[in-house]
């Protein structure tokens, strides 16, 4: 079993609760750090850690906090981001539903490294259900005293508020939540100013993940240096890992970074390896956004290492062999699976994303998606092929957030390693048919 | 919610709606109160009967204080905010990666022969609402649907059938919060 730091107490009896979560050493990192650090101290134990953005840039958390101005008399703002939007993710959904209050001294603490006093959780709209777990932690928290006016006696104000979203994916995108949470339209800004800089109202703002967030409170508690022996390399630590798509264990694990890939399909303890005993044909290791793989390069390196789940290790190689950790959302498909078709799935969820801002991804989505739409329809050219890609050459790099990106290097990677899947598409349009991209429930024919 | 007026044409909301919705404002600094704006119109699609009417987006923007053009720029950019009327049950379907890997088409193409409606319609008799929508973070309990604030997950097509007489016995609004 490897090491598990958010989610040891997952399965305990009403862990949900502020006084379950207490008696299993819950708030012991609040009362640690108010009492008995000061904020810069607590910025360094962070750097120490080498705890990187779990939201799927893998930024350094302790960097991105040191990076905060503090003009005098000018509030600072924590917002949490909890908008988990990218397709294949659904660590902070668990991780917010199972230990609400693991997010919540996460937030207290991080907010008194910070100096902010007042805080905020954007949550998507549709995790409605988790608003009301979460609210009612906050409402237990207020009642012990962790939140609110001088909190145990140490002097430092925190009000905490959660803030719905209402169905938007580029809200993900800290300008562009921001920009929500001010109650606007959810269009990235211009960077710089960063949020450090210029954030929520125009003041020194930092967004992170919820379990980059969560990942504070056993770094408060064992130490940053202690936190930064677990995992390998600069991946340090756990991570959540939302695994879903073929395979017989589908769920959320955390895993010690540096568990090889192979052990986390295969093994009974994470995947349980490919559904219906079919064969591994290609992973999305990161989310959407990242590019995907063929199974042999997703298990192996170019080089025939093995791959391991970490930054590092599933980047080996670049875009031309590797692929990103992301997000952790970890999308797994059988050998009946087409990439060609998956590919049109994803084109179309970016083209409905895309806030229309920028050019390149408002026209580039919508025209990738026209054309991929084309070669499934069995009207798809030659040219077609040649033309996505430089349509994604164009989107990529181009646009004022990572969105662009995220709709480009899907379409360039499936491109890239099943180049040959596209031409039979095009050359013998009348075998897409029998191609099966999914599993039928309850084995019905669609219609 | 009892005592709102429910006509569209002049909504108010109901005293402790109100209540809330000032609840909500004192959330943001003072001068701020824009940033209540998404909350706000969550609450009222819920009680304005599933949509925003352009009456509804009017009386928001009165109660926070901002042009009503402020209202309608944000009401059009969320999927959660309906501009068009809907059924009294609103049914979203995952369609993106791993719900599609698993199914989702199925789920659609029969919900669609079940009601006699394609997606984006709603049934005759105003009870439901097809909606396909993008990923809602139940990839690994895929394929599912959201009904109001309601995730059903793990979806064969006779868990389908008997939520669907369900939902038509219980013949409530489906509403987010």
């Amino acid at each position: 079993m490897g090491k598990k730091l958010l989610l040891a107490n997952d399965h305990v009896p009403g862990i949900q609760s502020l006084d379950v979560y207490s008696k299993h050493g819950g708030y012991a990192a609040v009362e640690k750090a108010l009492k008995t650090m000061t904020p810069d101290a607590l910025v360094e134990e962070v750097k120490t850690s080498g705890l990187r953005g779990r939201g799927g840039a893998g930024f350094p958390t302790g960097m991105k906090w040191s990076f905060l101005a503090k003009p005098e008399g000018v509030p600072r703002y924590l917002v949490c981001n909890a908008d988990e939007s990218e397709p294949g993710t659904f660590k902070d959904r668990y991780l917010m539903e199972r230990i609400p209050h693991l997010l919540i001294e996460g937030m207290i603490v991080s907010s008194f490294a910070l100096g902010a006093n007042t805080s905020y959780i954007y949550i998507r709209g549709e995790y409605f259900y988790i608003v009301r777990i979460l609210e009612k932690a906050i409402e237990e928290a207020y009642a012990a005293g962790y939140l609110g006016k001088n909190i145990l006696g140490t002097g430092y104000d925190l009000d905490l508020y959660v803030h719905p979203g209402a169905g938007a994916y580029i809200c993900g995108e800290e300008t562009a939540l921001i920009e929500s949470l001010e109650g606007k339209r959810g269009n990235p800004r211009i960077k710089p100013p960063f949020p450090a800089v210029k954030g929520l109202y125009q003041c020194p703002t930092v967004v992170n993940n919820v379990e980059t967030i969560a990942a504070v409170v056993p770094i408060v508690n064992m130490g940053g240096a202690e936190y930064a022996k677990i995992g390998i390399g600069r991946s340090t630590g756990t991570k959540l890992i939302s695994a879903s798509g073929h395979i017989n264990k589908p769920g959320v694990y955390e895993i010690e970074l540096g568990v090889p890939v192979e052990e986390f399909i295969y093994s009974e303890e994470y995947c349980g390896g490919i559904k219906n005993g079919k064969k591994l044909k290609a992973v999305v290791a990161g989310g959407s956004s990242v590019p995907i793989l063929p199974g042999e390069l997703i298990l192996k390196t170019a080089q025939g290492e093995p791959r391991l789940m970490s930054y590092e290790s599933l980047a080996d190689g670049g875009f031309a062999t590797g692929t990103m950790l992301g997000s952790g959302g970890f999308i797994v498909m059988d050998e009946t699976s087409s990439i060609v078709k998956n590919l049109w799935n994803f084109t179309r969820f970016y083209h409905h994303e895309s806030c229309g801002q920028c050019s390149p991804c408002r026209e580039g989505t919508g025209w990738m998606e026209k054309i991929l739409h084309r070669i499934m329809d069995g009207h798809g050219k030659q040219s077609d092929i040649d033309l996505l890609w430089d349509l994604q050459k164009n989107i990529e790099g181009k646009t004022i957030c990572p969105l662009g990106d995220a709709a480009a290097w899907p379409v360039a990677s499936a491109i890239r390693h099943f180049r040959a899947e596209f031409e039979a598409y095009v050359n013998n349009p009348g075998s897409i048919k029998e191609v099966r991209h999914y599993y039928s429930v309850n084995n019905l024919q669609p219609a | 919610m009892n005592n709102s007026s429910t006509n569209i044409e002049n909504p108010v909301f109901s005293t402790e709606s109100l209540a809330l919705v000032h609840k909500i404002m004192k959330r943001y600094p003072e001068g701020k109160q824009k940033s209540a704006l998404i909350p706000v119109l969550h609450l009222a699609q819920a009680e304005f009967g599933g949509w925003l009417s352009p009456k509804v987006m009017d009386y928001v923007a009165s109660l926070l204080s901002i042009q009503p053009i402020e209202v309608y720029e944000v009401a059009s950019f969320y999927t959660m905010f309906n501009l068009k009327p809907v059924g009294k049950c609103l049914i979203e379907v995952c369609r993106t990666s791993s719900c599609w890997l698993l199914g989702a088409e199925d789920i659609v193409h029969h919900i669609e022969r079940k009601l006699n409606i394609k997606e984006g319609e709603t049934t005759t008799d105003g009870m439901f609402t097809l909606k396909t929508v993008e990923c809602l973070g139940s990839c690994g309990t895929a394929p599912m649907m959201m009904v109001g604030a309601d995730f059903h997950e793990n979806l064969t097509l006779e868990k389908v059938d008997d939520l669907l007489e369900k939902f038509r016995v219980e013949n409530k609004q489906s509403r987010y919060c």
